[in-house]
């Protein structure tokens, strides 16, 4: 596994072999960081936005104009509440689910990359780790809703475990759509494919993946348990569902949870189908690669400009996923809450048939498109978009050599094996 | 100790640690909690030893499936809150102590065995795909039924052509399975009523 | 590899402390060891079906474990990735089918205690 971390590496050239290891731990400080942070600007925009939906002002006082410490505020405020377990709860397995909530959401992010090269663990079946992964979650809902030893939340965790188990089949089998177009699962790669103008973004791929777009939306929010979604929590029937004996830190692990496999499904959402980092201006985009470039290969311009573009596209990234949670916030406040039986009609008699015709489509849509028209996409001609990924692909591998300038047979036989299907048949 | 051994021992001893205490759990959601220590323990085993994929399903579909359905089983078949059945503690007993000797044989005879061809052999597989963890076309296109990982125009004495015949039987399989599950869950009046 | 003919307590107890140190063939193989026996343990011990159930998931990720080792310290290659990946697509198989099972029983004896599946006694 490698550490890609080759812009803040070039930094501690001087540190003799450290510099791979001060990278990482700046890098591992800072996803610590994104993690811990987003749910707290995330919550901020929940009561602000949803107080502009229900006409009220939401938080104002706490930190200045616009209240933007007020999730600060309530962490200090829970921090110092109480923490409870009810006499009839299973102790251990109570205190222990917020836990694995809060990991396995905060694990995702491991795999998440933020810009060309920025990921923590460059894998090679990215996408389908951070599925596994987010799909912990359920586990620890499903403890927490067992173990309180109450009738709401053993309600709220068997909804919860009803509703995953049914909605992780779409959530996969729409994240799967723009997978074929990529011909990838290394988001990475699926990231830079879309470099360009933004009709090279997977979501204007072809009709399937533009309608899995909005698929994968809705199935991810309800595997957040968002609204309309939110059946494990209702509190309007089951008071607070899984999480109703919960106080203090331990409730609060629930939501920084939740707001976190927020952004991580809405920037996995960025990456397969909104092009990721790239901002879908092609003059803007073709600098920053070659700013990138200029700085792994050392010839032009120094580490600082490579550097400086990756923060820009960490950037357009962030914002994109941002965006998506915003919608999830709208979606929340503005729809009512479906009942259970509606929720599983929607995912087992709509969408799991909607996305296995949207995955069947986009497996013949190559097939469509070479004998009705002669070319594999509606934006390039035959095999452009396939030399593109190759580029990005030889720029990867060039980075992995980098990476183990001590092990160069290793990074010689990931060049063979990271190829393209297409070569790697060859091969 | 490098950091892969550090890695590899703590995974290890959770894995252990947690496969232990499902077998000394006593109520039926612990054992459940602790199978996902465990069986968690033993995905990143897998990811360790560069088995990436395999790692993944293992998270996916043991973990996050599996162990899920076993757990809503436990609620739906539970008559009271925190079902116990216990079992007794002389069969415990008994228990670890045939599981230990069971757990010496069994480790005896592992390191009686020579898994290598030739002492000269490397320690660890060299085939490139196996070595540098990028198993995830090798697989796929394994299970299409063309092998890249293998070169088959040697002399080897192993001629083996992929899986697809094992990935079309399994696929039905499951859809049996779908099937035959749903058929015998479905809701039936119960005995007496 | 070093330590073949061993006597059976105290150099297995010594083996242990040494197989957790590194990462080679055996330590990964004792691992899958003691995942089939504490599987083993748990299918004889439990009286609660689902917990028998529990077992067998065990038994089979250390046969798992056991097959991804080889595939990285012996010449199995990508085999012994593939194989592992089919016995968890059968084990996941496996769990439905046992928990049809189980539900059944539960539906006509209101219990899922094993020991009391004893009707066909004679």
């Amino acid at each position: 596994m490698m550490f890609a971390a080759q812009s803040i590496a070039d930094f501690f050239q001087g540190f003799g072999g450290w510099q791979y290891v001060i990278a990482a731990i700046i890098h591992a400080v800072l996803l610590v960081h994104v993690f811990a942070v987003s749910p707290f600007a995330f919550i901020w925009l929940e009561r602000k936005v949803s107080g502009r939906i229900q006409d009220r002002l939401g938080p104002t006082r706490v930190g200045g104009l616009f209240g933007w410490l007020q999730s600060l505020a309530d962490g200090i405020k829970l921090v110092q509440k109480e923490d409870l377990c009810p006499s009839a709860a299973d102790s251990m397995l109570f205190r222990s689910a917020p836990y694995i909530v809060c990991v396995s959401s905060f694990a995702a992010f491991m795999v998440l990359p933020f810009s060309h090269g920025w990921v923590a663990v460059a894998a090679d079946c990215g996408l389908f780790i951070i599925l596994a992964i987010l799909s912990l979650e359920v586990f620890g809902i499903i403890m927490a809703g067992y173990s309180s030893g109450s009738k709401w939340s053993l309600f709220g965790g068997m909804r919860e475990a009803a509703q995953m188990v049914s909605y992780e089949i779409p959530l996969a089998i729409c994240a799967l759509v723009p997978v074929i177009a990529a011909g990838s699962l290394n988001l990475g790669e699926v990231g830079g494919m879309q470099r360009g103008w933004f009709t090279n973004w997977f979501m204007f791929h072809d009709p399937f993946t533009f309608i899995a777009f909005f698929v994968y939306f809705v199935v991810a929010t309800a595997s957040c348990k968002r609204a309309p979604f939110d059946l494990a929590e209702a509190e309007s029937e089951l008071v607070g569902g899984f999480h109703t004996e919960y106080s203090g830190m331990r409730w609060s692990f629930f939501f920084m949870g939740e707001y976190a496999s927020m952004f991580a499904v809405c920037g996995i959402a960025s990456i397969l189908f909104l092009g990721g980092w790239n901002t879908g201006l092609a003059p803007i985009d073709d600098a920053l690669y070659a700013a990138r470039n200029a700085s792994i290969d050392g010839t032009s311009g120094s580490a600082a400009v490579g550097y400086l573009a990756n923060v820009i596209g960490a950037g357009v990234f962030v914002a994109k996923a941002s965006f998506g949670v915003f919608v999830q916030v709208w979606l929340r406040w503005t729809l009512p809450r479906l009942r259970i039986d509606q929720v599983m009609t929607t995912c087992l008699k709509y969408l799991v048939p909607i996305s296995c015709f949207l995955f069947l489509g986009a497996t013949l849509w190559p097939l469509i498109m070479v004998t009705g028209m002669g070319r594999t996409t509606w934006t390039s001609p035959i095999g452009d978009r396939a030399a593109q990924g190759l580029q990005e692909t030889r720029d990867g591998n060039r980075v992995a050599r980098i990476s183990d300038a001590g092990n160069l047979d290793a990074a010689q036989a990931r060049v063979g094996d990271t190829g393209h299907i297409g070569e790697g048949v060859v091969q | 100790m490098n950091g892969e051994s550090f890695l590899f021992t703590v995974f290890a001893l959770a894995t252990c640690l947690g496969a232990i205490a499902v077998v000394f759990s006593q109520t039926v959601v612990r054992m459940a909690f602790w199978l996902v220590i465990s069986l968690g323990s033993t995905a990143a085993l897998f990811f360790l030893a560069n088995a990436d994929f395999v790692g993944a399903a293992q998270l996916l579909i043991y973990v996050g499936g599996t162990l899920v359905l076993l757990v809503f089983g436990v609620m739906l078949t539970a008559s009271g809150p925190y079902l116990k059945i216990a079992t007794s503690p002389g069969e415990i007993v008994m228990g670890s102590c045939v599981g230990l000797l069971f757990l010496v044989v069994v480790y005896a005879s592992l390191n009686g065995v020579n898994w290598r061809k030739s002492p000269a052999a490397a320690t660890e597989n060299s085939n490139p795909v196996v070595a540098t963890g990028k198993t995830l076309r090798p697989i796929g296109l394994s299970f299409l039924g063309s092998r890249p990982d293998q070169d088959l125009t040697s002399d080897g004495d192993t001629l083996t052509p992929g899986y697809l015949l094992p990935f079309e039987i399994v696929s039905v399989h499951l859809l049996v399975v779908l099937i035959g599950a749903a058929y015998l869950a479905r809701a039936k009046r119960r005995a007496g009523e | 590899m070093t330590g073949r003919r061993i006597g059976l307590i105290q150099n297995s107890k010594f083996l242990l402390v040494r197989s957790s140190m590194t990462a080679d063939l055996n330590s990964y193989l004792f691992v899958g060891a003691v995942l089939f026996v504490c599987g083993v343990v748990c299918m004889a011990t439990k009286r609660n079906g689902i917990g028998v159930l529990m077992g067998v998931e065990l038994v089979l990720n250390g046969a798992n474990v056991n097959f991804v080792a080889f595939s990285r310290y012996t010449d199995l290659g990508l085999d012994g990735q593939v194989f592992s990946l089919f016995v968890i697509v059968l084990a996941a198989a496996e769990a439905a089918v046992a928990l049809a099972i189980a539900l059944n029983f539960y539906n006509n004896h209101l219990t899922i205690d094993v020991d009391r599946a004893n009707k066909l006694k004679g």
